[in-house]
């Protein structure tokens, strides 16, 4: 690998040269950030063009292993690399639960078959996946999950209900908790399997949220096929491979409050709206609100760094990923009140030209699920609660 | 540069924890208040102190001390957190330390800083003219006079005033109250003519003092630093007060937080743990989770005072609105989950409060900081 600085330079040339400029703009709607998949249309030749000229180096998955399609960097190239984008405000080519969930938890609990056939389409953007985990009847209690998957001989039968499906409408493939064995004990007989939602017994319904939006869907399977290859590790050991997606599932929703480095502040909002005097905001309590956030934000983004540099030094404590996401998302909801504080009425605007057509009001009604998907605040409590702290082991 | 310790920086900590915990725990502070003793810490333990380095911690080794840095001062300050150990550590080997090795001239550095180091000057810093924090209300002018000058005003809360040798108080030479420009600081001799020195008793028991300065006469040698521009100076040094500070308070959390939780799981109520109950586990992770943000903005503030960081301000007063709210809300917990026990003055735990909330004042308390690094960012 080349060395940093070699790499930095070659990197931002490349860039420079490689990146649309429509590609360098805050990203504001939905179909603005590339998701990819068969049902994808892209919003311009641009945005088709920054997806296929980055898959083909692999860096839209940059620390993946090069054998399948990956950019194969590792952790300090990666940084550069994303360091180098961010300069440019260039948006992620792709972004998807392929890149940021199944494609982690098949490199590391895939079969060879698995890889091979998953991995280059998900680094591609060739397949948009989508996650079936909670049930009507078992959401924070996961665990107890009813989706029946019975062994026919040559493949697998799926029978069941999912809700909170991200985006099933718009996916091609679903990787699916399911319980394989119906005797065993709730975390003992789950197996996670992975299946194209293209075949008949696949029914797909969304669900409209307090937003305006449709993110999630409910799906129904009936006698949906599942190849034998396509259960993911051992079979009622799927357990362990859904913590492992729910951890990166915390990290992602506890980092999307974040957003990019070039949208405006709030600060910078909240003197367009409410002015200096003598220097200072004139509306004192906003003025503190928004200084209180951003020193949260700030020690937030400090400790997501320190948690990071802990664990690559073999210090730190596990179930880090539930203080992260405990943290970031209940920021990220404060974020969206006060940006309504400061933008006053107008940010409540639904329909019209006049104010953005209702994106302000709508993504800070999205925020108040982000304490809920992904595990609840409330749920992350209780494993801090255990895990970290130990309360309340019986002696 | 990575938010971890080095090995070296890792090690001082473990040898603070120990020392401190076996030479200095709660108990100590406890006895030194109970037996009201005159000078409120141990000058036996000081001296240990500074045979193991820490008076010299954040001292070049060109005069004789460590040259160990921020990151290495904080981590004995954080373990100090834990024990509520009083010394002159704050006053002494930061405060005083820094505003020699900031502002000093050769002379001053040479003559006060080796014996610093040894353990054998205690030092002290003098900056606010009232109750509430602001450097730029200095409270004591100084008029020239001979070759010198004259201060005469008051300073309130002085942490060691009271047995500090030297203290290095800033005074007006020009300008009015608010302005900053014409703050000149001063290095005065504690036993100076005209140096009136009323120890303080706060609800911390640890030592503060006011001092009153009556016409008392120091030569031009006494001024540190450039006459008139003591203000960014004193800046740096509440910067670096601010973020050791911090780092104690961070300590103090930890331990109020480690306490409470082992409480938890000792004691029952209808024949349970208390520690079983969510309503009790949700307040006790929420405060993890916070503890966790102020760890990470004292690593960050006492990194970048070693890197010398041009944001240095905005992290120290970040870092002190941080942890502040964090500590009171550590504390105000301690006490609520230990029940009855925790308002008992037995109990250890109220002292972290006392502590908690002194500390947090000293040198500008949370609404302080807050505004602060508002004003730094623009708005």
């Amino acid at each position: 690998m080349a060395d940093l600085e070699t790499f930095r330079t070659e990197t931002r040339a490349w860039l420079e040269a490689n990146c649309p400029q429509s590609q360098r703009t805050p990203s504001e709607e939905f179909e603005d950030i590339c998701w990819g998949g068969t049902k994808w249309r892209f919003v311009n030749e641009e945005q088709r063009t920054w997806l296929e000229v980055m898959a083909e180096r692999g860096w839209t998955a940059p620390d993946w292993p090069a054998e399948y399609g990956g950019g194969g960097l590792d952790r300090e190239h990666t940084k550069v690399l994303r360091q180098e984008m961010a300069r440019i405000g260039a948006r992620q080519p792709l972004f998807s639960m392929g890149l940021s969930m199944i494609g982690p938890a098949l490199l590391k609990y895939g079969t060879e078959a698995q890889k091979q056939q998953h991995i280059p389409n998900i680094i591609a953007g060739k397949i948009w996946w989508c996650q079936g985990y909670s049930e009507p009847n078992f959401g924070s209690d996961l665990a107890g999950l009813q989706t029946r998957c019975e062994d026919k001989g040559d493949h697998y039968l799926v029978n069941g209900q999912k809700v909170w499906t991200s985006y099933a409408n718009m996916a091609d493939w679903m990787f699916c908790l399911v319980r394989t064995d119906p005797d065993a004990v709730k975390h003992a007989g789950i197996s996670l399997v992975l299946f194209d939602v293209n075949q008949p017994g696949v029914t797909i319904k969304p669900i409209r949220l307090i937003s305006g939006k449709s993110p999630f869907c409910e799906t129904f399977l009936d006698d949906v096929i599942v190849e034998k290859g396509q259960l993911v590790g051992e079979i009622n050991k799927g357990w362990e491979l859904a913590s492992y997606l729910l951890t990166h599932e915390r990290e992602m929703i506890g980092s999307m409050g974040q957003g990019n480095t070039h949208e405006k502040s709030l600060p910078e909002h909240a003197i367009e709206q409410v002015g200096l005097s003598n220097g200072i905001l004139a509306d004192s309590k906003l003025r503190t609100d928004i200084a209180c956030w951003e020193i949260d934000n700030m020690a937030y983004q400090f400790t997501a760094e320190r948690i990071g540099d802990e664990a690559k030094s073999g210090q730190g404590v596990g179930a880090a990923s539930s203080m992260l996401k405990y943290a970031g998302t209940e920021l990220n909801k404060r974020r969206h009140e006060l940006n309504l504080g400061i933008q006053g009425t107008q940010a409540l605007v639904w329909e019209g030209e006049a104010y953005k057509d209702g994106l302000v009001a709508s993504q800070w009604l999205r925020t108040k699920g982000n304490s809920i998907e992904g595990g609840t605040s409330e749920i992350q409590l209780n494993i801090i609660s255990k895990r970290i702290l130990g309360l309340g082991a019986s002696k | 540069m990575a938010l971890v310790l080095n090995e070296e920086q890792g090690m001082l900590k473990e040898s603070a924890k120990g020392f401190l915990q076996e030479n200095a725990p709660v108990g100590a502070l406890r006895t030194l208040r109970d037996e009201r003793d005159e000078e409120g810490f141990s000058r036996d333990l000081w001296r240990q102190m500074a045979a193991m380095g820490w008076a010299g911690i954040l001292i070049d080794e060109a005069h004789g001390g460590l040259a160990f840095g921020h990151v290495g001062m904080g981590q004995v300050m954080e373990e100090n957190g834990r024990t509520l150990t009083a010394s002159p550590l704050l006053s002494t080997a930061i405060l005083g330390v820094s505003a020699i090795s900031i502002a000093g001239s050769a002379d001053q550095k040479s003559e006060l800083l080796p014996v610093i180091a040894e353990g054998k000057l205690l030092m002290t810093l003098a900056v606010d003219g009232g109750s509430r924090h602001n450097p730029l209300n200095v409270g004591v002018t100084a008029t020239a006079s001979g070759s010198g000058f004259s201060l005469s005003g008051e300073k309130q809360f002085v942490i060691d005033g009271h047995v500090a040798d030297k203290i290095i108080v800033s005074a007006r030479t020009s300008g009015s109250e608010g302005d900053s420009d014409g703050i000149t600081l001063f290095v005065v001799d504690a036993d100076a003519q005209g140096v009136e020195i009323d120890r303080i008793i706060m609800a911390d028991s640890i030592n503060s003092s006011m001092v009153r300065f009556v016409d008392v006469a120091v030569g031009a040698d006494s001024v540190l630093g450039e006459p008139g521009k003591g203000a960014a100076v004193l800046q740096q040094v509440l910067d670096i007060g601010n973020a050791h500070l911090s780092a104690e308070l961070v300590g103090l959390s930890l331990e109020v937080l480690e306490r409470t939780v082992a409480y938890m799981n000792e004691r029952k109520q209808y024949g349970v743990l208390i520690g079983s109950y969510q309503g009790l586990q949700h307040r006790a992770a929420h405060l993890f989770s916070e503890i966790e943000l102020a760890k990470s903005v004292v690593i960050k503030v006492l990194q970048a005072l070693d890197e010398g960081d041009d944001d240095v301000s905005m992290l120290a007063s970040l870092a002190k609105a941080k942890v502040s709210e964090v500590a009171t809300l550590a504390t105000n917990e301690g006490v609520q989950l230990h029940g009855g026990i925790g308002m008992t003055d037995e109990l250890e735990i109220g002292f972290f409060m006392k502590r908690a909330r002194v500390a947090e004042q000293l040198l500008g308390d949370q609404r302080f900081h807050i505004s602060r690094f508002a004003a730094l960012n623009g708005y």
